[in-house]
């Protein structure tokens, strides 16, 4: 059995990537080809496992991942209608996430690698988000912004190729889907939150309650710790408040940061392009916004699907075709990174 | 008939290759990096320096605990995979059982205790019989108290195996007179797997892939959580 190195790879458009998604609480596999073409994605959620506990349950989530792993990926296979001779390279996300999760589909992936011989590429799920962007359109035309907001983080990141990051601005305090998850538990909405508050928006009114925006003039940092405890002062003053007028309002203020600052962001590098990536992404008033907004400026914006911003696997296969093509194969002795950060030029940031 | 067997139900990550000639190959490190990061690398090697091509194998064996969660679930999904990916059949077997097969010469009666961490032990009996070994005692996990009193119960001479033997020896011994297996005994090891699965395997008493479960014995602390909450008793 001959070790794999990376001088015998090649990678090219028919490059077929198996890639493994459980980094928390959706657990996903997908054939990708060539970076972009997605020959199947499957996405099996275990949000009804978590729902009654209001957060995503680490011993649970292992438990499901290692139920459900091997069938999404046998679905993955059969559902691309390849032949598993076809598969060149097995790709996990490796980090960030929940340790225990993460190293399900590791293992999972680095043993399938093994028994194919063919190599195996543990990838940064931050990075993978970035490419759910361009799974939509891959032509690249840089510098690109990109908006990255989920549960675990709320970045702004220009991208000035495969690989090159800078990191332009980051929360202070919670990340945006955070501030949804928390919010919609107080408004006693459930849990996903952004999806409760997102429902519920749409009878409400968006302009009844003018909620503080954050930082709003404070570069391109954010905060939104401060919009949830206003919140939530609101509701205690005004109990017989409408609960709709108050989602709507607190999204409303979310999404107009979010907007403000990836505009000036945009500008601020003389961007080309704008992406929106991550959970929070799937919001409609974001999405809807962000369309808008970029249509005004005569600037190209880039919106995933709502199934690619949410974790899903092609978007991990995506990454690691760019990742095979320029670092080749991960070692089959390397693990799990459950505090992985986004690779960046700039490495001042030390948070 | 070549098997591969993988465990990584404790601290110790431990693969052998068996077939009809017994054991041809095995390897178990009890320290070091962790499971995930060994397991793949020490099949790779153990594979090659026994000249054994993956494709040959015929039947992957694993154990499914009960032991450390994550630890256990390296190892079933490294496991359940290569069967996928070489599209054959597994055998489950306990971590308890591995731990008391080497010990099968005894006509003590055989305790397998594994540490279950805050305070507990997985534990399970097992006698001697005519065919070789037998388990008396189901896999249970409970305190070391109830360990104890499990074992006055019985009333017999007892071999006490396992890293949770040693672990609450001194708590043990204090309850209930018994013996010790030395330290080597101490872990599940791939190579009793292998030697109990060929003999499975010979039946064809093997699963597919989907059907092998961890054997967890514990519910997860947040279920635990949620049904005291309900019940009122946490408030």
């Amino acid at each position: 059995m001959s070790a794999f190195t990376s001088n015998n790879i090649v990678v090219n458009e028919s490059t077929v990537i198996l890639a493994i998604e459980t980094s928390c609480d959706e657990t996903a596999a997908s054939i990708v080809m060539g970076g972009n073409d997605i020959l199947s994605s499957v996405v099996s959620t275990q949000i009804d496992l978590h729902a009654q506990y209001g957060g995503v349950v680490p011993e649970i989530a292992g438990r499901a991942h290692l139920d459900l792993l091997h069938p999404v990926i046998a679905q993955a296979i059969s559902e691309a209608g390849i032949s598993e001779s076809r598969i060149d390279a097995v790709a996990a996300t490796h980090g960030p996430g929940l340790i225990g999760a993460l190293l399900i589909g590791v293992s999972a992936a680095k043993a399938l690698a093994f028994t194919w011989d063919i190599p195996y590429i543990g990838v940064n799920h931050l990075e993978a988000h970035l490419y759910a962007g361009l799974l939509e359109d891959p032509t690249l035309e840089l510098p690109l912004v990109v908006l990255l907001v989920s549960g675990g983080h709320t970045m702004l990141i220009e991208m000035r190729g495969h690989g090159e990051y800078k990191l332009l601005g980051r929360t202070i305090d919670d990340a945006a889907g955070e501030a949804f998850d928390k919010v919609a538990r107080f408004l006693d909405l459930g849990y996903p939150g952004g999806p409760a508050i997102d429902a519920i928006a749409r009878t409400g009114n968006a302009q009844a309650i003018d909620f503080p925006r954050g930082m709003l003039h404070d570069g391109l940092d954010f905060s939104f710790s401060g919009l949830k405890t206003s919140v939530v002062n609101y509701v205690r003053k005004n109990p017989n408040v409408n609960t709709a007028d108050v989602a709507a309002s607190f999204q409303w203020a979310v999404v107009d940061v979010l907007l403000n600052k990836a505009r000036k962001a945009a500008e601020a590098v003389g961007a080309r392009g704008l992406v929106l990536g991550g959970g929070v992404a799937a919001n409609s008033l974001l999405r809807e916004k962000f369309t808008e907004m970029c249509a005004a400026d005569g600037r190209r914006g880039l919106l995933p699907s709502r199934a690619m911003c949410t974790d899903n696997a092609a978007m991990i296969g995506s990454a690691a075709w760019y990742r095979l093509r320029s670092d080749g194969p991960t070692a089959l002795d390397s693990g799990g990174f459950p505090n992985l950060r986004l690779p960046l030029i700039d490495s001042s940031w030390s948070r | 008939m070549l098997t591969l067997g993988i465990e990584t139900a404790t601290e110790r990550v431990s693969v052998a290759l068996g077939d009809h000639d017994g054991v041809l190959g095995s390897i178990d490190i009890t320290r070091g990096r962790r499971h995930a990061e060994t397991l793949t690398p020490a099949i790779e090697f153990l594979c090659r320096q026994a000249d054994v091509k993956i494709d040959e194998v015929a039947v992957v064996a694993v154990d499914v605990g009960p032991g450390l969660f994550t630890g256990m679930r390296v190892g079933i999904a490294a496991a359940k995979a290569i069967a996928l990916a070489l599209h054959v059949p597994m055998i489950a077997m306990s971590s308890l059982d591995l731990l008391a097969y080497p010990l099968r010469r005894t006509d003590q009666l055989i305790a397998s205790v594994i540490d279950a961490r805050k305070g507990e032990v997985f534990y399970a009996f097992y006698r001697q019989n005519e065919l070789g070994i037998q388990r008396v005692l189901d896999p249970t996990v409970g305190s070391i108290d109830d360990l104890i009193s499990d074992l006055l119960g019985r009333g017999q001479e007892t071999l006490c195996v396992g890293d949770g033997a040693v672990r609450y020896r001194d708590e043990i011994v204090a309850g209930f007179a018994t013996d010790f297996a030395g330290s080597s005994y101490s872990f599940p090891s791939a190579s009793a797997l292998v030697e109990l699965a060929h003999l499975k395997a010979l039946k064809e008493d093997w699963v597919e892939p989907h059907q092998i479960e961890a054997m967890y014995l514990r519910q997860p602390d947040a279920e635990i959580n949620w049904s005291t909450r309900n019940s009122g008793a946490g408030r």
